[in-house]
């Protein structure tokens, strides 16, 4: 656990490596500080210029989804739109004009929410069962059967959709949220066993020892001791997890149907088809979808960097 | 009787009889079997037996069996290659790139630079963003007649004339890979810059008390530190980007005229364009083979860091 905390801490803090500026006691030689000027124009000149490309584009749709539609059809084109309108904002959430697009698009918000949120809850409870016995419990095939729970998780989801698409259908559970939570559970799960296993790993097994000599059964000593101890790895683990749902496209593609089900990918998808050159339109739908996981992102910053780089990594 | 022995017969008097390790392993990963065995072995199996069928919706009832004739179709077939070579292309170019970038994107994260916190901070935002929002901004910017990047690269000069890119088939691919680097180079950036803060400064340090110049030491100290997670990395957006779909579904379609029909495009095409789910399975399955061997490779590599 230590180990990965002390990671994301390292990503912002973080001691620099190279030598201090010039000592003290002597003057660094004119050849010496032409070659440092150079080497820190050159190393802020890059920071700016990664800076300006990570931003730039998100600023673009940012713009675009508050310019009015004048503004954006503008040749030669305005950066700084002339007019600003919320509107599309106000229609896409809260207005009370309900049009299709707005109709299908709250419903879509719903949806991603309920399904992502459900995911995430059940791939957690069934993850961290299945990894805590992977880390703590000796039994024949525990490497192989992990091995094989990886190798599912990285199968691509074209191989299975058609099947998919059919036995929900006869289950009657196409264009059901149900389905889609399952189908990313199945996926979800084995990448929380994977986390969590080697997070657990990490805790002394001397806490379990303790909790088992008073009497704790294995399900006492994961609820009780490695539930709290490892809440920071539960915390990055959980968050993933959600963002995976989240960004799901393929299967949402396939499974759902009417507003019933569709996700936020699959309404963007359809707007597209719809309004092809609304742009307005377009953007604003794209940064509402893309609110959640920003903002988790920027929140939660050293969680998410410790799961991925736990998640890959580290074994 | 010593002490411990006497307070282990305590223990067993208040507690029942524990069950067998065993059990209670298979008791805790059950409910998780249980998920995969429904949702990914059934079809998984399912999708073996369909791939032998000459299954199409447009003639319902009619399902002949052609045994291994799906798959001998598609390998003999032009299109399944240049679907295949398409997503190798896409793959080689977008994950070499994101590999170049990431690593200079992190070895300035690595730089005592002031500011470098904003820097750090704000990199994961291109990552954040949902695969299908990415998409869809890169198409906005794209567009020939209202486009960003038109505007930009006109007004900088670089452009006389507004660019079609999105319905060039020359550039589409290349537009579609720029989408992808962006996305994905800070995800490279953050896992290489954790393999990097691993690594003691001392190391370095010593290197250049010794001599090494700044490029000597990245590259005799540095670099076969992080190789480990490089190789990871690599194989990681290898098996991710040979089965793309989402971004170039969103931006492209897979046109113009086929030129970002990828495996999995193509694939999806088949089955539920061409509502031809045989055919389709069978597709499913020579993707998944390819990502399979990808994933052997993976494993196999995180087993030997993990051993480290």
């Amino acid at each position: 656990m230590a180990d990965t905390t002390a990671r994301a801490g390292g990503l912002r803090g973080g001691a620099g490596r190279l030598p201090g500026a010039g000592s003290a006691h002597h003057r660094p030689s004119l050849a010496t500080r032409v070659r440092r000027l150079g080497r820190g124009t050159f190393l802020y000149g890059a920071m700016v210029i990664a800076l300006a490309v990570i931003l730039a584009p998100f600023a673009w749709l940012l713009i675009s989804s508050v310019a009015a539609p004048v503004d954006l059809l503008a040749r030669p084109l305005q950066w700084i739109p002339a007019h600003i309108e919320l509107d599309r904002y106000v229609n896409l959430t809260v207005g009370s004009t309900l049009d299709d697009s707005a109709v299908s698009f709250r419903a879509a918000l719903v949806n991603s929410s309920i399904i992502a949120s459900s995911v995430t809850i059940l791939s957690m409870i069934v993850g961290t069962l299945a990894a805590y016995a992977f880390a703590r419990l000796h039994f024949p095939g525990r490497s192989w059967l992990i091995l094989a729970f990886m190798a599912t998780y990285m199968l691509p989801p074209i191989a299975l959709i058609l099947p998919l698409y059919q036995i929900m259908s006869a289950l009657h559970l196409r264009d059901t949220p149900l389905a889609l939570i399952i189908i990313y559970a199945s996926f979800v799960t084995p990448f929380v066993i994977w986390i969590m296993r080697g997070y657990i790993e990490t805790i002394s097994s001397e806490l379990d020892d303790a909790a088992r000599v008073d009497g704790c059964s294995r399900l006492g000593v994961l609820v009780r001791v490695i539930v709290p101890v490892s809440a920071p790895g539960l915390v990055s683990t959980g968050l993933l997890a959600f963002l995976m749902a989240w960004d799901e496209f393929l299967y949402a593609l396939i499974i759902t149907q009417t507003n019933a089900s569709k996700t936020l990918p699959v309404a963007i998808n359809d707007f597209i088809g719809r309004h092809g050159v609304d742009f307005g339109l377009l953007a604003t739908g794209g940064v509402i979808a893309a609110l959640p996981p920003v903002i988790i992102a920027f929140v939660f910053q050293r969680y998410i960097v410790a799961g991925l780089t736990a998640g890959s990594v580290k074994g | 009787m010593s002490q411990a022995a006497r307070a282990g017969a305590v223990v067993d008097r208040r507690v029942r009889k524990p069950w067998p390790e065993t059990w209670v392993a298979a008791a805790f990963i059950a409910p998780a079997a249980l998920v995969i065995v429904a949702v990914v072995l059934v079809p998984l199996a399912r999708a073996a037996w369909m791939s032998l069928f000459d299954i199409s919706l447009v003639r319902p009832g009619d399902e002949p069996f052609v045994g291994l004739g799906n798959y001998i179709e598609q390998l003999t077939s032009g299109d399944f290659w240049a679907a295949t070579f398409r997503a190798l292309w896409f793959t080689v170019i977008s994950t070499a790139l994101e590999l170049i970038l990431g690593l200079g994107l992190a070895l300035l994260m690595d730089q005592p630079l002031r500011f470098r916190w904003l820097l750090r901070t704000l990199v994961i935002l291109p990552w954040a963003l949902p695969t299908i929002v990415n998409a869809l901004m890169w198409r906005w910017i794209d567009n020939a007649e209202y486009g960003a990047l038109n505007a930009l690269l006109t007004q900088l000069g670089i452009l006389h004339s507004y660019q079609v890119w999105l319905s060039n088939s020359d550039l589409a691919m290349w537009m579609v890979i720029l989408a992808d680097v962006w996305k994905m180079t800070p995800l490279v950036a953050i896992l290489l810059l954790a393999a990097l803060q691993s690594v003691s400064p001392e190391l370095v340090e010593a290197a250049k008390v010794d001599g090494a110049t700044t490029v000597q030491a990245f590259r005799h100290v540095l670099l076969p530190l992080i190789v480990p997670v490089v190789l990871i990395v690599l194989v990681l957006r290898t098996m991710e980007a040979f089965k793309v779909f989402d971004i170039v579904w969103i931006m492209t379609g897979g046109g113009p005229a086929n030129a970002t029909q990828t495996i999995a495009i193509y694939a999806y095409q088949t089955a539920y364009q061409g509502y031809d789910f045989g055919r389709g399975a069978a597709l499913g399955y020579l993707i998944a083979l390819v990502i399979m061997v990808l994933a052997a490779i993976y494993l196999r590599l995180l087993g030997r860091v993990g051993r480290d």
